[in-house]
């Protein structure tokens, strides 16, 4: 009984998951053909292109930052919170890190730790003016995180403008190189970072404590009822701070695949865009670690296939219309489903309760 | 006005819903010109055969007719036409609007687009001459009082054309003395020509006001009488089938350790415009139930909220065993043994959507065997669970199902189970049995009393006087945030207290 209806919830989920998919690529394929491309044709180019050599490992790379995205969101939707301001948090978060770690000199496993810490501690920061203005002023956070990623992306341009840029002369603008000390190490050269495990753990940790700890039971009821989370004693302010920092401090590893293992300074457009896909992977994998894992290769590889489309002369704004696409779909697919199931569940109970008392009567 | 003729009759009505008790069989006749009562316990299936006769949703099986028209009501829409209408238990009414406003709402009389109030006014006056009362039309909704909010959804039905009204559960929401009040209007109305279908379970008032009186039990109609042929008792066992319960049943011995001690308490509304609790002072002993009457928003809530610390209070203190509350947080009251059966249980004591067992975890994590250090343990938490839903029989498939799927009178037998699964030495019991069926009424009445008698010192918060009177040691009653009286239930009638309640009398008696 209980697994099976724990199987049954899972293959709900899931199928939910995947209708909205076909669904959103349905409708990208109209639009695709109202703009005089066949969706078949661009479809099959971007399968067999996604399954060409090495795609995996690039799908796997430009989903690493996207996973750490979405987990963020994630633990604010837990609370019931809609933390948008991941984008904003990520890019204050790479441009102090950069900027910082320049300055500092440590042996290597101490620098990359330090540099991981300090972009959790400025992410958290960010998220946390968001948490006050909620907790002392009502500010709703929505409002507040979308107010913040404007001032974060103009505080960013001003300071990397201001205080960390070198070779403004030259087509290369970007902060310092960082010292070796604080690359982090390459899995696969070139191609893939060892960050991929510093995601895993995250998304375990995130996991385990969400699902298996008091403090994510506290977190999730204060989601599912604040009335009664608030009457069984969970103070909702301090779980809207803590859910925040934590949120902003995921957040701030956002960037730090690209930075540390990758470029290794900071330019524009190092960890842009990523805090809004983070939301979309977030809601299509329902908020779950696996979920993210699933739905954040997914997007990996709709980002990789944007490079056969250019080749193809097809706009790669295509491919940001069907992530687009998807947030809606998944949204108006799971609260149906979500409502569908709600009902059946009812049925289902009540018909049971009836049967074990007919059982149970005497005759 | 009673010529003999039916103005509703339901034939073999039968409607199968998910979830929903169904309907089966019902036969129910209204003569024209009656006020007939439908009684029944909640969850017999009065409200589907309700919604079923205003269009709300069709049966599937049997025949409406309506003033000797066969009729197939698609949606309430058709039922106004064919002159049928309803007043709602729960006031559907915009606070921001007029009193005339709300009436004409959805059918506005216009001239060319132009909002035409004169005609209806007009009209609005006559009518609620003919049903004896006085309502200021111009009046905001906002500022009038549940009993006038009553007569002007009686109005916005019968302005709609409406020659059968029904009444869903008219008198929950009233005190002795508006309940009165209605039905003299109930009267004028029928006097008028109208025919009245009355909703009720207070058999009492129904045994008084009904010329006729159909009970409802499982689905279907078991009885047709009338209220001469009938007494109390016999219509009660028809209702239940079998015997009814009974709060009362004192044989306690209230102790003299002071549990809960409130003094000079004041609290401030949100926006901390007024005093929502008033200088209130009073003792919870050991083994007894302090009940609290009052009109809703007199203050009930707050004080709630204040003793469990979940509202700031301006002034006072607030002792349990001795140890100052003031600033301790809710968390460590709860641990200090104060449990809370609190006022909605949908808002504010279940995870509707989340598992029984997590639901019965909620706030007590810390219990033995439900948490090792930071990690929550699945396995004793179910174990738990399970035996509340043993103890307090709980009506479910099992304790994975999300709360959602209960009744609300089991609903409310696992909020109440949770609570006095606690160490507890104060209880804060708010309406425990509001919503729910007799039989887990008397499950939670007995409860309530074996922890008395264990020792527990409870704070019965009620709407239902019966309640109070039958479970309480000593009444007080709370009106405009000021406890007003202490009574002694041994001698205070639900008319006595519905005096208090609505400040006619003030002072101890």
């Amino acid at each position: 009984m209980k697994n099976r209806q724990k199987w049954q919830g899972i293959a709900i989920t899931v199928g939910g998951s995947l209708l909205a998919l076909v669904i959103a690529f349905a409708i990208c394929g109209v639009f695709l053909a109202l703009i005089g491309h066949n969706p078949f044709t661009v479809y099959r180019q971007m399968i067999n292109y996604d399954l060409s050599r090495d795609s995996f490992l690039d799908a796997t790379k430009r989903a690493v930052p996207l996973m750490l995205s979405a987990t963020a969101v994630a633990i604010g939707f837990k609370m019931g919170l809609f933390n948008i301001g991941v984008e904003g948090q990520t890019r204050l978060a790479v441009l102090l890190t950069a900027g910082i770690a320049t300055q500092i000199h440590l042996p290597a496993i101490l620098h990359v730790t330090f540099c991981l810490v300090l972009a959790m501690v400025v992410g958290a920061a960010w998220a946390g003016v968001a948490g006050i203005l909620k907790v002392k002023r009502g500010v709703n956070e929505v409002i507040a995180t979308i107010m913040l990623n404007y001032i974060a992306i103009g505080l960013v341009s001003w300071m990397f403008d201001t205080f960390f840029v070198v070779g403004a002369d030259t087509l290369n603008v970007k902060t310092k190189e960082l010292p070796r000390s604080a690359w982090f190490p390459q899995l696969v050269k070139g191609k893939l970072t060892g960050f991929v495990f510093i995601v895993l753990v995250v998304i375990v940790v995130f996991w385990v404590v969400v699902w298996k700890t008091k403090f994510g039971f506290h977190l999730r009821s204060s989601g599912m009822g604040p009335g009664a989370a608030r009457v069984a004693g969970i103070n909702p302010k301090k779980m809207i701070m803590t859910s925040m920092l934590l949120s902003g401090a995921i957040a701030g590893l956002v960037g730090m695949p690209g930075l540390l293992g990758d470029s290794h300074a900071y330019r524009r457009g190092l960890a842009e865009g990523y805090g809004f896909d983070g939301i979309a992977v977030a809601l299509l994998g329902r908020n779950h670690p696996a979920g993210i894992v699933v739905s954040g290769l997914l997007f990996g590889f709709l980002d990789h296939s944007s490079g056969i489309l250019q080749v193809n002369s097809i706009p790669r704004s295509i491919i940001d219309i069907i992530k687009g696409v998807i947030v809606l779909t998944v949204v108006i697919v799971n609260e149906a489903l979500k409502r569908w199931h709600n009902r059946r569940t009812q049925q289902a109970s009540a018909a049971m309760i009836t049967a074990i008392e007919l059982e149970a009567a005497p005759a | 006005m009673m010529d003999g003729s039916f103005a509703v009759e339901l034939v073999g009505i039968g409607k199968t819903f998910p979830g929903v008790i169904a309907n089966h069989d019902i036969t129910l006749r209204v003569r024209s010109g009656t006020i007939h009562a439908i009684v029944g316990e909640n969850g017999a299936g009065k409200s589907t055969l309700m919604n079923t006769l205003y269009g709300m949703h069709q049966p599937d099986e049997g025949t409406i007719s309506v003033f000797g028209h066969e009729a197939h009501f698609k949606s309430p829409t058709d039922a106004i036409a064919a002159g049928v209408g309803m007043v709602h238990q729960h006031f559907m009414l915009a606070d921001n609007l007029t009193v005339v406003e709300n009436i004409i709402l959805g059918a506005e009389p216009a001239e060319h687009g132009v909002l035409k109030l004169s005609d209806a006014k007009h009209r609005l006056a006559e009518l609620s001459r003919s049903i004896g009362a006085h309502v200021d039309l111009d009046a905001l909704v906002a500022t009038l009082g549940v009993g006038q909010r009553q007569r002007v959804e009686i109005l916005k039905v019968l302005y709609r054309g409406a020659k059968v009204l029904i009444l869903d559960e008219p008198t929950a929401v009233l005190v002795p003395q508006e309940v009165d009040e209605l039905f003299v209007t109930l009267r004028q109305l029928v006097a008028d020509g109208s025919t009245i279908i009355f909703i009720s379970h207070k058999l009492d008032e129904v045994l008084k006001v009904s010329d006729e009186i159909t009970v409802i039990r499982d689905g279907t109609t078991v009885a047709t009488v009338a209220p001469g042929d009938i007494n109390r008792r016999k219509l009660a066992e028809l209702m239940v089938g079998s015997e009814l319960p009974d709060p009362s049943g004192r044989n306690s011995t209230v102790g003299n350790t002071p549990l809960l001690t409130v003094t000079d308490l004041d609290v401030h509304a949100d926006d901390e415009s007024k005093l929502v609790v008033d200088g209130a002072t009073f003792t919870v002993h050991n083994a007894e139930v302090l009940g609290i009457a009052g009109i809703e928003g007199n203050g009930q809530f707050e004080l709630c909220e204040a003793i469990l610390g979940l509202r700031p209070i301006s002034r006072g203190t607030i002792e349990l065993d001795g140890t100052d509350l003031t600033h301790l947080s809710v968390h460590h009251r709860h641990q200090l043994g104060i449990s809370y059966i609190p006022f909605d249980r949908h808002r504010e004591g279940l995870l509707l959507y989340s598992p029984l067992w997590e639901n019965t975890m909620l706030g007590r994590e810390e219990t033995l065997g439900m948490s090792n250090g930071p990690f929550i343990s699945g396995a004793g938490a179910r174990r738990d669970c399970q035996q509340i839903v043993d103890r307090f029989s709980v009506r479910t498939p099992g304790i994975e199902v999300p709360a959602f799927a209960l009744s609300g009178g089991n609903q409310q037998k696992l909020v109440v189970g949770r609570e006095l699964s606690s160490e507890t030495h104060v209880l804060i019991a708010a309406h425990p049995t509001r919503g729910v069926d007799v039989g887990a009424q008397a499950a939670i009445w007995d409860e309530l009393r074996a922890s008395r008698d264990k020792g527990v010192g409870v704070l019965l918060i009620s709407a239902d006087l019966e309640e109070l009177i039958g479970l309480s040691d000593r009444i007080a009653v709370i009106f405009d945030g000021k406890i007003t009286a202490v009574l002694d239930p041994a001698t205070a009638t639900p008319e006595l207290l519905g005096s208090y309640m609505t400040g006619e009398m003030q002072g101890a008696a």
